[in-house]
């Protein structure tokens, strides 16, 4: 009898449900990952499509194709797309699928609500994508929507910006509640903390610093709709409030947040540094220590960013010795990427090209970060288009190179099947140099004192503009050849083996797995040793 | 679901509640720390200082002022003087004259700054107009004093002030019977 109701069960529970509704209600971890994924994946092109009308326009002095309102419209919607749309769901994405799959649990702890936080998403972005095809026009005060630009000034489907913010909100908070309460409850046995791989570590940590800053971030959105609509004065001088006050909260919010778009990265590329080094990774403690200090520093640091309002010196001092003391665990991480490599017997498949990558050009985003830390020559940087490279170098090369590298590295796990080497290459390379020929000459421009957010710049930027513009195309274009990569891996990849690289054993229950893995994975949890 | 997962939920809802609380008590906590240290050259009035209370270190100083109106007011709004020296410790009057050039009649609000934010708290204003909001009727003109005292004790190092006013119209934000009050 028993035996008949267990063969019944297989039929009705292990399979995905068919069509469109298994998208819209699933719970399981690994179909939310990839919804997640194609999402960013979506909004990257969107968000891409608005950096190319920004560079097409700034190919040569002078105003050709856009008007400078349309212009600020794009880059403020390329901002916020690329922050809220692409970076943070791909790394939601990427954590979906493999925090169940590495710390040996059968799916997240809140599947349901793991539904919601996705489909919150598209409705956010709808909201605000839809603002640019109204006549006011869409959001046109920058992606740091400074107030009384964004209040007083503001076009009126600002209010739909603000909702839209609101419910990006709540779904990345949803989605970290999800994530701590699997991490810290549903551990395979003998997994303590500190046997985590570090990309569990490092969401741990991201979702901890998500928890913290995005309700002050919605405080700060709800603040302005307030004062647009109900009267208030917090960001308005007139009824006693401060505009100096917004900039404060923002950037309490702001400045967290841009390790949360990078530590996850620092995650997935301490694995496939690994790997690829056949060495385990070289002071994993420190690693967390690391993770950990730079996440408790962001919290102190943020009048970094407001130098040039006008601050006591004694203020000026402590945010930037504050902000130069981060540069001490990043570079514990940096040596210790490098001293994995080190001696080890290193091969250069796609995912691996992407990591040392990261390594390098995220380090040069980090030294120009001190640079800008510096307070008295912050006035000459302010606004200019080294800022523009700093955090260009931290979140395309950085952020972004991580987020692939990790596709690369997981997708035969994921899909079952390799991608083609060969053309990864290929995407990298041309990514490489392209991302290099975009961001590296907005260093010379911003230190010749080229300002940002303008549609029009003054002739002498005219040559660099235009590699600038020529590498930004390229990096554009190159991204659908990855766009091809995935889709040929999905449909026609040759079969990967359960191991897909060599020994993964050693780097993670992931690879125990088959590939790809069933869609209940785990429902035993192993034992860990 | 097990208790220990309640648990932990329980515990990260109360966090992300507590931040958004945070968030708003923010906006206190800014004001009471641009006072305590000057920041923004932020000024509370009037001041009881009286220049009866002072015998020592008085020195001579420049007081600039400068005046500018907030978005489209179309007030004239301008000191007497842009300059005075002036002795610590001396009590010191400058008129400022408005002028409604508009058809309406409109109320308008002056929000003070010093420069440096160092200098804010010696500097001392028994009486301002930028205490309270003032109307003016469609093309009336109105003289009114600040009286100072600058606090014999500011550091050396400072040796001028600015008295930065802004004039910000605020008759939209008014309901009409406190208009009429004024």
């Amino acid at each position: 009898m028993s035996t008949i109701v267990e063969t019944h069960d297989d039929h009705g529970h292990h399979g995905p449900a068919k069509g469109l509704t298994r998208w819209l209600f699933t719970t399981n971890h690994k179909d939310i990952g990839t919804l997640y994924l194609w999402f960013s994946f979506l909004m990257l092109f969107v968000g891409g499509a608005m950096a190319m009308v920004i560079r097409a326009e700034l190919f040569e002095p002078g105003l050709q194709i856009v008007q400078p309102e349309f212009f600020n419209q794009m880059t403020t919607n390329h901002g916020l797309v690329m922050v809220f749309g692409v970076i943070m769901p791909a790394f939601v994405g990427l954590a979906n699928w493999m925090i169940p799959m590495q710390i040996g649990s059968p799916d997240m702890a809140l599947p349901r609500l793991n539904n919601l936080s996705f489909w919150l998403l598209p409705m956010a972005f709808t909201m605000l994508v839809s603002t640019l095809f109204m006549d006011a026009g869409g959001p046109n005060f920058g992606w740091t929507f400074y107030a009384p630009l964004s209040t007083t000034y503001a076009p009126d489907t600002v209010t739909l910006f603000i909702f839209s913010v609101h419910v990006l909100g709540v779904s990345s908070i949803l989605g970290s509640i999800n994530i701590i309460t699997t991490i810290l409850n549903m551990r395979a046995p003998g997994m303590t903390l500190m046997k985590m791989p570090l990309f569990v570590w490092s969401w741990l940590i991201t979702a901890y610093l998500l928890i913290a800053v995005m309700p002050v971030l919605a405080g700060t959105v709800t603040m302005m709709l307030m004062d647009i609509h109900f009267g208030t004065s917090f960001f308005n001088a007139a009824g006693g409030g401060d505009p100096v006050l917004f900039q404060h909260i923002f950037w309490f919010f702001g400045h967290p947040e841009v390790y949360i778009m990078i530590l996850p990265a620092f995650g997935i590329v301490s694995h496939v540094i690994e790997t690829f080094s056949r060495k385990p990774i070289f002071g994993y403690s420190s690693m967390v220590y690391a993770m950990t200090s730079i996440a408790i520093l962001s919290f102190v640091v943020w009048a970094h960013h407001m130098f040039t309002t006008g601050m006591p010196l004694a203020g000026e001092l402590f945010f930037m010795y504050s902000t130069m003391l981060i540069a001490i665990p990043t570079g514990v991480k940096v040596f210790n990427w490098v001293a994995t490599m080190f001696k080890g017997s290193i091969s250069f498949e796609t995912p691996m090209l992407f990591a040392i990558a990261f390594v390098a050009l995220f380090t040069i985003g980090g030294f120009s970060g001190l640079m800008l830390a510096i307070a008295p020559a912050d006035f000459q940087y302010h606004d200019t288009y080294f800022v523009v490279a700093h955090f260009h170098y931290v979140l395309v090369p950085g952020s972004l190179f991580g987020v692939i590298a990790g596709v690369y590295y997981w997708i035969p796990k994921w899909t079952g099947n390799m991608y083609d080497e060969t053309l990864g290459k290929l995407h990298f390379w041309l990514s490489f140099i392209s991302v290099n020929l975009t961001f590296f000459p907005m260093h010379f421009v911003g230190l010749a004192g080229m300002p940002r957010r303008y549609p029009d710049y003054a002739l002498q930027f005219a040559d660099f503009n235009a590699m600038v513009s020529v590498g930004a195309f390229i990096f554009g274009f190159t991204q659908l050849l990855l766009l091809f990569i995935v889709i040929k891996a999905i449909r026609t990849g040759k079969k990967a083996s359960h191991e897909v690289w060599e020994d993964t054993k050693d780097w993670g229950l992931e690879w125990t797995l088959e590939s790809p893995p069933p869609y209940h994975t785990f429902t035993v949890q192993p034992e860990v040793k | 679901m097990i208790k220990e997962t309640k648990k932990t939920i329980r515990n990260l809802a109360l966090t992300v509640a507590g931040m958004l609380a945070f968030s708003f008590l923010l906006v206190p906590i800014y004001d009471v720390f641009c006072e305590i240290t000057g920041l923004n050259g932020k000024i509370e009035g009037p001041s009881v200082f009286s220049s009866k209370d002072i015998e020592e270190g008085k020195r001579e100083m420049l007081i600039q002022f400068v005046t500018h109106n907030n978005e489209y007011m179309p007030w004239t709004f301008k000191s007497e003087i842009s300059q005075l020296k002036i002795t610590t410790g001396v009590q010191q009057r400058v008129m400022f004259v408005f002028e409604n050039k508009s058809s309406e009649d409109m109320v308008g609000q002056v929000i003070p700054s010093v420069s440096p934010g160092r200098g804010a708290e010696y500097f001392h204003k028994t009486e301002c107009f930028c205490f309270e909001q003032q109307k003016l009727l469609a093309g009336e003109r109105l003289e009114l004093p600040v009286v100072f005292i600058v606090d014999p004790n500011i550091p050396l190092d400072i040796g001028s002030l600015s008295l930065g006013y802004t004039l910000f119209d605020i008759t939209d934000q008014l309901p009409n019977n406190q208009i009429a009050a004024l």
